[in-house]
């Protein structure tokens, strides 16, 4: 069992899936780490002897920002756009999609679930 | 695309001498300008500048951290006054 920045590393995953489950690290950046650890990518997590892991945290704390300082970081990018008023930071405001696409359809992973607006004349159907 | 980093930011000359004169005189004024695409740069922190939006001057006053951004990020375009219908069904439902 293996457990780097706080997450518990699935078992029964070749390493350089397993180190995806952390908030920040994609294949590339696994791929990345296992090469200088010099660690089988292809071996199981739960192969990885302590020393493998030793290295691999290592590497990690050195490099890369993950899990909470990451998520804090990007939240606070985003806070810096709406302080300073700009048109990115409205949109984050509003939960609309921030980078120009349409709104007349679609768009609903940033909207959400639909409202629908009464008051059209045609397709009284819903209630 | 971003722009080539060769050249630069593309900075408006006129305003750039502008903010420049004033800085030199260690003034304050309000700064017309119609140039929405024009980077701020680290001259105009500390000025206010009057943006159009297409309609009116809208007063942005640059602070530290807009440098980067263009003018135009801080004098929206357009307004959305809500949907028409919209207050009308709450209000009949109620």
């Amino acid at each position: 069992m293996a457990r780097i920045a706080g997450v518990d590393l699935p078992k029964n995953k070749k390493a350089y899936i397993g180190l995806t489950y952390i908030y920040g690290i994609g294949q590339t950046t696994a791929l990345e780490i296992l090469e200088k650890a010099q660690v089988d990518p292809n071996v199981k997590i739960s192969e990885l002897n302590e020393s493998d892991v030793a290295k691999i945290r290592s590497i990690m704390t050195a490099e890369l920002k993950v899990e909470g300082a990451l998520r804090s970081e990007v939240q606070q990018n985003i806070k810096r756009l709406m302080d300073i008023g700009c048109y990115r930071g409205l949109r984050h405001r509003r939960g609309l999609p921030v980078r120009g696409q349409r709104t007349r359809t679609n768009s609903r992973t940033r909207k959400g679930k639909r409202r629908t607006v009464a008051g059209k004349k045609k397709a009284p159907t819903k209630k | 695309m971003p722009r080539s980093v060769k050249k630069g930011p593309f900075i408006s000359v006129k305003l750039l001498k502008k903010v420049q004169e004033l800085n030199e005189k260690n003034q304050k004024k309000i700064i017309k300008t119609w140039s929405r695409s024009t980077t701020i740069s680290p001259e105009f922190v500390g000025h206010t500048i009057a943006v159009h939006n297409g309609n009116k001057m809208i007063p942005v006053y640059i602070s530290e951290n807009m440098v980067g951004h263009k003018l135009g990020e801080f004098a929206p375009t357009r307004i959305f006054r809500g949907h028409p219908g919209t207050k009308a069904e709450k209000a009949s439902k109620k």
